[in-house]
C-alpha cells in the first residue's frame, strides 16, 4: 500500500482535537503545538475503555428493556409501559411510521451499536483484514446515529411534564427510563473511545 | 513537543492515510481513498454568514426555551410545559439522572456552543483570534455530539402523537421555535469548525 502512505510510515501524527499534522518526535508526552492537546498515535487504551463502556452499557440495557419506563395513571386504571409496549401502542393507535422511528431509535440503534462495536473490537484486536472498508463505514454510521437513541427518554420526560391532571390523569417516569438514558450515554462514550484507525492497523503495519 | 509538519499535508482522521492537500471547488467533498471517509469539504459559508446563523440560532434558542412547547387539555383543564418545566418535573419525580441529561444536552451544552461560536466568529470576522481562542476551540471539539436539540424535536412530535389519543393537544410557539432551531443546526452540520484555525492569525487579539 505504498501509494497510500500512512502517518506512522512518514513519522507524522494527526492531532485528535484540532486536526493539525504534527511530526512524531518519538516521546510519550508530545503536545500539539497549535491547540496544546496531548498527541497520541492512537486513542489511549482504546480497546480497554471501549470494551468496559460497551459492557457496562449492555448490562444497563437489560433493565432498560425489562423494567417499565413510564406509568400512566387515570381514575380507573394504572398502566406501566416498557419501551416495547410504547412502540406497540403507537403502532395499534394508528401511527405505524412513528412506531418504526421509535423502534429504530430505542431498539435497532442500541443493538446495532452493541453488535457492530463488539465485531469492530474483536476484528481489530486480531488485526483482521476482513471487510475493512465496510467496518469503517459501520463505525461512522454508529457514530452518526448513536445519540438519536435518546428519543424515548425525551418522550417520557415531556409526557411526564405535560400530563399533570391530578387524579384524572398522571404520567410518572419509572426506573427503566433512567437505565435507558445511562445506556445511551455509555454506548456513546464507548464508540468515542474506539479508534477507527485500529481497523487499518495489523498485517501491513507494525504500530 | 510535537513539531508542526507542512500545512499542505492532510491526514485522514479515520485511517491515518496521508494526503497532499488540494484546493476544492464549490460543493466538492474530498474523500479518503482507503476508508472512504470525508477528508475535507469545500466551505461555502463565509465567516459572516456563519455569524449570522449563530446569532439567529441564539434568538430562536431563547424563544424555544421561554415559550411553552405543548399544552394538553382534558375536560376544560389545561396543562402546558416549557423545557425547564420538563427538567424540573423530572427532578421532582425521582428521575434526577434524566433531568440532568436533559438540562445539559438540551440547554447548557447548546448554549455554551452558541455563545462560544458567536464569540470566536465575532473576532474571526476581522481575521483575529478571540481571547481564549485555543481553550474555546478545544471545548467546542469536546462538546461535539452532546447537544441533542434535534432529537428533542422528534421526541416532542412522538409525545404529541401519543397524547393526542387521550387529550386535546395544542402545539405552542416553543415547538415551532425548536423546529426552526433544528433547521439551523442542520445547515450548520456541514460546517467544519476547524477551518477557524487556518482562518485566523497566529497572534491572539
Ligand atoms: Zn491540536
Ligand atoms: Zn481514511
Amino acid at each position: 500500500m505504498n501509494s497510500l502512505p500512512r502517518a506512522a510510515e512518514l513519522g507524522l501524527i494527526s492531532c485528535h482535537t484540532c486536526g493539525l499534522t504534527c511530526r512524531d518526535t518519538g516521546g510519550d508526552d508530545m503536545a500539539c503545538p497549535r491547540c496544546g492537546s496531548a498527541l497520541h498515535r492512537r486513542k489511549p487504551d482504546s480497546y480497554m475503555r471501549a470494551w468496559a463502556l460497551l459492557i457496562a452499557g449492555f448490562l444497563l440495557y437489560i433493565p432498560a428493556n425489562v423494567l417499565p419506563i413510564m406509568r400512566t395513571a387515570s381514575l380507573n386504571d394504572i398502566d406501566d409501559n416498557t419501551i416495547i409496549s410504547g412502540v406497540v401502542e403507537l403502532w395499534v393507535k394508528g401511527s405505524p411510521d412513528l412506531a418504526v422511528i421509535v423502534f429504530t431509535a430505542s431498539i435497532v440503534v442500541p443493538m446495532l451499536k452493541f453488535l457492530s462495536l463488539s465485531v469492530l473490537l474483536v476484528t481489530s484486536q486480531r488485526g483482521s483484514g476482513w471487510a475493512r472498508v465496510q467496518r469503517a463505514k459501520i463505525y461512522r454510521l454508529v457514530e452518526f446515529i448513536g445519540y438519536w437513541s435518546m428519543l424515548d427518554v425525551f418522550v417520557v420526560a415531556l409526557l411526564t411534564a405535560l400530563v399533570r391532571f391530578g387524579l384524572l390523569s398522571l404520567v410518572e417516569p419509572l426506573p427503566g427510563v433512567i437505565f435507558f438514558g445511562l445506556t445511551v450515554v455509555l454506548t456513546m462514550l464507548a464508540s468515542m473511545s474506539f479508534d477507527p484507525r485500529l481497523i487499518w492497523d495489523g498485517r501491513d503495519t507494525d504500530d | 513537543m510535537g513539531m508542526a509538519a507542512p500545512e499542505s499535508l492532510l491526514i485522514c482522521e479515520h485511517c491515518d492515510t496521508v494526503y497532499q492537500r488540494r484546493p476544492l471547488v464549490r460543493g466538492e467533498v474530498a474523500r479518503c481513498a482507503r476508508c472512504m471517509a470525508e477528508l475535507e469539504r469545500h466551505q461555502g459559508l463565509s465567516v459572516n454568514a456563519m455569524l449570522a446563523l449563530v446569532l439567529t440560532a441564539m434568538i430562536v434558542f431563547v424563544q424555544a426555551n421561554m415559550w411553552p412547547i405543548v399544552t394538553l387539555g382534558l375536560n376544560g383543564q389545561f396543562s402546558g410545559t416549557t423545557l425547564w418545566g420538563m427538567i424540573i418535573t423530572m427532578w421532582q419525580q425521582q428521575a434526577q439522572v434524566v433531568s440532568v441529561l436533559a438540562a445539559f444536552t438540551l440547554f447548557f451544552f447548546p448554549l455554551v456552543k452558541m455563545l462560544t461560536l458567536g464569540w470566536l466568529l465575532w473576532f474571526g470576522r476581522q481575521g483575529r483570534r478571540a481571547p481564549g481562542f485555543v481553550p474555546l476551540m478545544v471545548a467546542l471539539h469536546r462538546l461535539g455530539p452532546w447537544t441533542m436539540s434535534e432529537v428533542f424535536v422528534l421526541g416532542a412530535l412522538v409525545a404529541i402523537v401519543k397524547a393526542h389519543n387521550y387529550f386535546d393537544v395544542v402545539a405552542d410557539p416553543g415547538i415551532y421555535a425548536y423546529a426552526a432551531l433544528t433547521l439551523l443546526i442542520t445547515i450548520f452540520a456541514g460546517v467544519d469548525l476547524r477551518q477557524l484555525w487556518d482562518h485566523t492569525a497566529e497572534r491572539p487579539a
